[in-house]
């Protein structure tokens, strides 16, 4: 066989109207705000960054422990802390702002409203590129995963969200609602530019010596390998409902999930804690995409997204 | 902060259970400071999502030393590394022991070092490379867990033993040898405590060190997510000039002035 030189495949998404060189974003809460994992990661090779979900005012969290590796996966419970929104703009959007990435903040409320006026501080803010409405921390004991499991709260923070900003809007949904589509569905009608799932599954961990719940907040959310096949039958479902474009989460640990959900239908995908153990793994995942279009000689995305064979 | 892919170098028994892991590291090994410590990304087990957290006992010259202890799936497939295998190295993470400038005008105050366990292993670089000699104590459960005692007394270190059990030492806890010491003491005498092991251990000496008016300074052990500040798993309370706030063991920490940790 001759070996022609082909042009490399091009990797760049589209996501409401926000242009990603490459379809890798990693998740909210498990690459802090950047600066963390700068050193290792170079910030500007990546699709975009979901940041630590920022509420109104600045949120303590929960009492530790707050997280737990179980076999496949790990569960938290962080409760949501952060510095506010005028803290995360005044501390980390100077540093987020001079790296040539795109900066998808995530938000969260106690009430429809705080959902509103975060959203209307963060428009216009330089380098802030997209919100990411979090509807479905399973960790917070009131609002937050309320929003996520009842179709009209879900729509309403959505409308709400539209209302106070121009940036694009990406709602983040839960897995553990019985008809994921009708989810999609009602955030895409109301607004929505985008739609980001799954965020971790409710899940809890005993120790039977001591007959006490391992976490402080006694549940939290599983996260990792052993949801990705969850996530791959929920984002392939949400991706037949709506027109708008669908964000992969959920377990990826290298390329060949995340190549899972982009031919379930997701037009890009996020890692979450596969950075913990490799912080180098959404370069991994660019990469390995991109070996997946050469071999398969495919030279964009769109020959790629929703490319399932299904007999 | 560096992510390397390094080479066992060795990996020795260090006494009991303890065994002393050698890494080539270039870049890392020579960055490292005294209560720094690192993250080892594991093959084995297959399924585990963290890495795990160690100090730097000894660094220098491209390489890299840490003492662990097997205690869970992790540390225990760790005893299975070989010279030549290679694992995944992140570091230098967080902060250490504040350590005086060689060219201080004036020699720093008496060190006085508390160990527990792995407790040792940040304190004997810190010993390695403090500008000023002073006391080790160290304490265990029994004499399988006092490590490292003749490399301490190897620098000059004057090392003081404690067991519970009595096999070794003193009998009793590590603030028997660190009562008597202190008792005896000149009433104005001033030194500087650096502690690490158990957290019973460093509220003990953050204690001794608030009512002689000393400086403590105790290095944290929480269970941790990244390992860099990104995921907040391992928050410890703190004051604050009076107001509590949250600090990250592994990036504000694992080091924390005595004084400031809210003891809970
Ligand atoms: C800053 C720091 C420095 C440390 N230095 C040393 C050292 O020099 N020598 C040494 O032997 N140990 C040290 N430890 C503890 C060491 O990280 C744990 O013993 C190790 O992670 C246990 O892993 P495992 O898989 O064997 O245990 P498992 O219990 O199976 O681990 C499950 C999870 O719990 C975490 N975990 C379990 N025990 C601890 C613990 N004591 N501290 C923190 N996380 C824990 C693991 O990292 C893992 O995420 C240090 C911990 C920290 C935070
Ligand atoms: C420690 C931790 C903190 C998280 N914090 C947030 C958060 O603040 N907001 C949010 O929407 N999702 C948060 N998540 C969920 C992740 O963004 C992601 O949806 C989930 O972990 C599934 O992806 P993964 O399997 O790749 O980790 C967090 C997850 C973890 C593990
Ligand atoms: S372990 Fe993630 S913030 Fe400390």
């Amino acid at each position: 066989m001759t070996k022609t030189a082909a042009p490399p495949p091009d990797l760049a998404v589209t996501i409401g109207g926000l242009r990603l060189r490459n379809p890798v974003m990693v998740a909210s809460g498990t690459f802090g705000y950047g600066v963390e994992y700068a050193d290792v990661m170079p910030l500007a090779e990546l699709g975009a960054i979901v940041v630590k979900g920022i509420s109104l005012a600045p949120c303590a969290g929960n009492a530790t422990p707050r997280l737990v590796e179980v076999p496949g996966g790990l569960v938290n419970a962080i409760g949501l802390q952060n510095p506010g929104v005028e803290g995360f703009i005044a501390q980390y959007m100077p540093f987020l702002r001079r790296r040539a990435v795109p900066v998808v903040v995530n938000i969260w409320g106690r009430r429809i409203e705080e959902y509103a006026e975060v959203a209307a501080r963060l428009d216009g803010v330089p380098g802030v590129h997209a919100l990411e409405v979090n509807i479905s921390c399973p960790n917070i004991k009131d609002g937050g995963h309320v929003f996520g499991t009842r179709l009209d709260a879900a729509a309403a923070v959505v409308a709400a969200v539209r209302a106070n900003t121009r940036l694009p809007i990406m709602p983040k949904l839960a897995p553990n609602v019985s008809d994921i589509a009708a989810f999609a569905q009602a955030v895409e009608a109301a607004g929505a530019d985008a739609v980001a799932l799954i965020n971790s599954y409710p899940a809890m961990v005993i120790d039977v010596e001591t007959r006490r719940p391992v976490l402080a907040n006694v549940s939290g959310g599983l996260s990792g390998p052993a949801i990705h096949p969850i996530a791959v039958k929920l984002v392939y479902e949400a991706a037949r409902a709506v027109q708008i474009p669908v964000i992969g989460i959920g377990g990826v640990s290298g390329p060949r999930e995340a190549l899972e959900f982009l031919i379930a239908g997701a037009s890009a995908v996020q890692i979450g804690s596969a950075n913990f153990g490799d912080p180098a793994v959404a370069g991994r995942v660019i990469e390995g995409i991109a070996d997946y279009m050469r071999r398969h000689a495919m030279s964009s995305m769109r020959d790629l997204i929703g490319s399932l064979n299904v007999l | 902060m560096q992510l390397e892919t390094s080479t066992v170098m060795e990996h020795e028994l260090a006494g009991g259970d303890y065994r002393l892991l050698t890494l080539a590291s270039q870049r890392i090994a020579d960055a490292v400071l005294p209560g720094q410590f690192v993250s080892l990304g594991l093959a084995a087990p297959a399924d585990a999502i963290l890495r795990r957290p160690f100090s730097v006992c000894d660094a220098g010259a491209g390489r890299l030393t840490i003492l662990y202890k097997p205690v869970g799936r992790g540390t225990r497939a760790m005893l299975a590394l070989r010279a030549g295998d290679s694992l995944s190295l992140l570091g230098p993470l967080g902060h250490g022991f504040p350590m005086p400038p060689s060219d201080a005008a004036q020699p720093p105050l008496l060190p006085v070092l508390v160990a527990g366990g792995y407790g040792v292993a940040p304190l004997y670089l810190l010993a390695r490379r403090y500008p000023r000699r002073g006391l080790l104590f160290v304490g265990g459960a029994t004499g399988r867990d006092i490590l490292m005692t003749s490399a301490f007394a190897a620098l000059g270190w004057e090392v003081h033993v404690a067991t519970e059990d009595g096999s070794l030492g003193e009998h009793g806890r590590v603030t028997t040898p660190l009562d008597t010491w202190l008792a005896a003491c000149e009433v104005d005498a001033k030194h500087d405590f650096f502690a690490c092991g158990p957290t019973g251990l460093l509220h003990a000496v953050a204690q001794r060190a608030a009512a002689g008016g000393q400086r403590a300074w105790v290095s944290l052990d929480r269970h941790m997510g990244c390992g860099v500040g990104a995921c907040l798993a391992c928050v410890q309370r703190l004051n604050n000039d009076g107001e509590k706030v949250w600090g990250r063991v592994c990036k504000d920490g694992p080091v924390f002035d005595a004084a400031r940790i809210v003891w809970e």
